[in-house]
């Protein structure tokens, strides 16, 4: 077996191990450290601080995942089985939400809903009211208000999965039912629903996995989530054993609701690969057209239009003064781009590595075949919990290298990823290597392995079959991920708030400390920077859903 | 000169081992072309990816021209074996026009020399002036002739051929069979082609193997084959194709049709 050149195996298993252990040390990590707390403090926790937290945590999961359910299925259904004027437009704008991080929709929100901001003076005017105190709107800092804002920033997840299961529904599901005396809403009720529910649980569990990730939203309207608590438990009581253990809740709410998505994505193989006829759709004209235009169009107006076009407003009115931003914000946005950059670059590159191993290495032990799946895991675990999990080992590495250092004659002093940007864009890369990973996999699942046995008969090896066709055939899949998690790390707001360095800004944590402290000047730059931005990934989504065989 | 001696192959199932093929022995000369025929699952497609180095043997070895393949121990890389393939999709590099297809096995040679050779190919096949196009704007019968001249660019010692024609229509099937044995003679290659189809087999070979359920059940000349069938399941077989269009023509005399 010393055939000269032949293909080594174990870096590429080596390497996909890796990235599996990466993914798994927090976690790890969390789980050792939470039991090594004293019971004491577990019996603090579980009387002062849980209940209280996991009321407000459990109020705000379901009322947002019933209300982004009701939008993203109501909407889905409204541009797959009706036909009225703007439909076409409607529905790659109601993915428009999908820019708007839920911190920015709350910031936004406040101020446009404050007491003294353009609505109510402008309700005020009209009922007559002169002053806040004789008329005022229910205050939006309220676990109500937080479900609503968050509800129409996060419905487009149920509405992207619905809406393509609703579009690969056989039609002649729906005309059965309807000859078997259902009437059109009956038929929904009965046949489209229950068929898009593996769908809906999925687009679903995206949403509450966004709730449960949420700290700004949640902190700017006063809802005291798990996440909030995790942060405050550590960053103002620095009570790093007490975070740790909150933090483990909060994963072990995660773990149960990726156990419900995993049952619903099995279900979702019987039903989705069926190619048929696209439901015909009942065109609508008069009033009833009207209606559905505007119930198409509120989602995008409040969870986009809105917020989007108050801070351009905002932005406009301080650039007409001459102010441009100030030299920290420019700071922020170049911090920003350098460490986005940086965890693009590591997750392309791990998620090849993942995504390629797939495809090349014989599977000898089912074990093998795990690891991909547990590398892309981190997209499930929340900011702040990723965090604290990464702390310890990350302590640990660093005490590692100052031993190296000192052993070797150097300053043992100074740390080399603790609180540098080195460990922000790791925990991008951990959370986020899902989509790398994801959209590689599928780039060379499309790719035919009589291509590989054709480059390897004409004389290369499986290195150069990587080079000369693998890559150049996976540019489109590289380049959509590459766009991918450059604009999630730039909008990631949990996991950078704990781990940035001092003095260290990214467009988000700028963002949240002048909405802390309340100022909505330059705030408005650094949030419309995010969220155009953010609307490239949403233009691709857009692009891929029109295609017909997305 | 092929040689497989005895070779076994087994695949992995939910339930043990599968066996394909079982202690397969054939010997093919040089500047001949074989045709392997069966029925499909019988192993045909697994006999050239054994060939060409995919699939590890359990048993058995494979020599050309002398030097082992595999076998003993020995599994040498498919890009070392000198060994070309015509896949039965073609496998056309999507990303790369004709002329760089073609070239895909020449980077030894430097670019002048590479640009001629392809040139020579593609004069060959019938394509001159085709350089610059992709696969995706060829016709079936153009990109099996790419991946004709791509497999023969290296000079294989081998040509492997997997269902040649089962991409093409049925008009074409016939006309390129024809073509397709006078170009390997031309190339002076010794071939090995798969097929389920006899008339294909029948048009192109010097030799046919007759595989069923992993062994050799024939191996004979067309002529051989043909008159002196060695088992009835082999004339079966080899006389269905005749049989339908007897009862085919029957059914358009307007006999009475058979009970169903």
């Amino acid at each position: 077996m010393t055939a000269n050149g032949r293909f080594q195996a174990w870096p590429w298993h080596a390497g996909t191990a890796l990235a599996a252990l990466a993914v798994l040390a927090p976690i790890l990590a969390l789980v050792g450290q939470a039991g090594q707390g004293s019971g004491a403090h577990w019996g603090h926790l579980l009387q002062f601080v849980l209940p209280g937290v996991l009321a407000q945590t459990l109020g705000l999961l379901i009322g947002v995942g019933l209300l982004a359910a009701a939008l993203g299925v109501g909407a889905a259904w409204l541009v797959t089985a009706y036909d009225f004027p703007g439909r076409r437009a409607l529905s790659w704008a109601l993915l428009l939400p999908l820019a708007v991080p839920t911190y920015i929709v709350a910031y936004a929100y406040l101020d446009i809903l404050h007491p003294l901001g353009p609505v109510q003076e402008a309700v005020r005017a009209l009922l007559g009211y002169s002053s806040p105190r004789e008329f005022r709107l229910p205050d939006l800092r309220s676990l109500p208000g937080a479900i609503v804002l968050l509800a129409f920033v996060l419905y487009p997840y149920v509405y992207l999965t619905t809406r393509s299961m609703f579009a690969s529904q056989a039609a002649h599901l729906m005309e059965a039912a309807r000859l078997l005396g259902h009437g059109p809403w009956s038929a929904f009720l009965r046949v489209a629903l229950p068929l898009a529910r593996p769908a809906i649980a999925v687009g679903l569990c995206l949403v509450l996995l966004e709730t449960l990730n949420d700290i700004g939203a949640s902190e700017f309207l006063g809802v005291q989530t798990l996440t909030v608590a995790i942060y405050t438990t550590w960053v103002t009581r620095s009570d790093l054993a007490g975070a740790a253990q909150i933090a483990l809740v909060s994963l072990a709410l995660v773990t149960l609701l990726i156990a419900v998505e995993r049952r619903g994505r099995r279900r979702l193989r019987y039903t989705g690969n069926r190619r048929a006829a696209p439901i015909r759709r009942h065109v609508l004209h008069g009033p009833a057209a009207c209606l559905a235009t505007l119930l198409g169009l509120a989602p995008v107006l409040i969870g986009f239009a809105a917020p989007a076009a108050y801070l351009l407003a905002l932005v406009l009115e301080r650039l007409g003064t001459g102010q441009g931003p100030s030299p920290a914000l420019l700071r922020a946005v170049g911090q920003t781009l350098t460490v986005s950059a940086l965890a693009t670059l590591f997750a392309l590159a791990i998620g090849l590595v993942v995504a390629w191993s797939r495809r090349i290495l014989p599977r000898v032990h089912a074990w093998q075949g795990a690891l991909p799946r547990l590398a892309t895991l981190g997209y499930a675990v929340p900011g702040t919990v990723l965090a604290i999990g990464l702390l310890f080992p990350l302590m640990a590495i660093e005490r590692g290298l100052s031993a190296l250092r000192a052993a070797t004659g150097m300053d043992p002093a100074g740390l080399v990823l603790l609180g540098t940007p080195a460990a922000l864009a790791l925990a991008y890369v951990i959370r986020f290597l899902t989509i790398p990973v994801g959209t590689l996999e599928a780039g060379l699942d499309r790719i035919p392995p009589s291509l590989d046995q054709a480059a390897r008969l004409l004389g290369e090896n499986v290195h150069g079959m990587l080079r000369r066709v693998h890559l150049p055939l996976l540019r489109p899949a590289l380049a959509a991920s590459a766009l991918l998690i450059f604009v999630d790390a730039m909008k990631e707001l949990p996991a950078t708030l704990l781990l940035r360095p001092l003095n260290f800004d990214t467009l988000a944590t700028w963002l949240y400390a002048e909405a802390a402290r309340g100022t909505y000047e330059e705030g408005a730059i650094a949030a419309l920077c995010i969220v155009v931005a953010g609307l490239l990934p949403v233009i691709l989504l857009a692009r891929l859903m029109d295609r017909p065989t997305a | 000169m092929l040689e497989l001696d005895r070779i076994s192959l087994s695949y992995p199932t939910d339930h043990g081992r599968r066996t394909v093929l079982r202690e397969l022995s054939l010997t093919l000369e040089a500047g001949q072309i074989a045709c392997l025929l069966g029925a499909s699952g019988c192993g045909k497609t697994t006999v050239l990816r054994a060939i060409a180095g995919f699939e590890p043997l359990e048993g058995g070895s494979i020599r050309l021209d002398g030097r082992l393949l595999s076998g003993d121990g020995t599994r040498v890389e498919p890009e070392h074996r000198r060994v070309g393939m015509m896949f039965q999709d073609y496998a056309l590099f999507p990303h790369l026009d004709v002329a760089a297809n073609v070239g895909f096995g020449l980077r030894r040679l430097d670019a002048p020399e590479r640009a001629r050779r392809v040139r020579a190919l593609l004069d060959l096949v019938g394509l001159s002036g085709q350089e610059t196009r992709r696969p995706h704007e060829l016709s079936g019968g153009q990109q099996q002739r790419v991946a004709l001249a791509r497999a023969l660019a290296p000079e294989p010692d081998l040509l492997l051929l997997d269902e040649p024609f089962s991409n093409l229509d049925v008009d074409a099937r016939e006309r390129l069979a024809f073509e397709l044995r006078d170009l390997l003679k031309a190339a002076g290659r010794t071939a090995l082609v798969v097929t389920h189809n006899q008339a294909e087999a029948f048009a192109v070979a010097d030799r046919i193997g007759i595989l069923q359920e992993g062994r050799l059940a024939q191996w004979d000349t067309p002529y051989g084959m043909h008159h002196h069938p060695a088992t009835p399941e082999i004339a079966a077989f080899i006389h269905r194709e005749a049989l339908l269009a007897r009862r085919a023509q029957a059914n358009l005399r307007g006999a009475p049709p058979a009970a169903a």
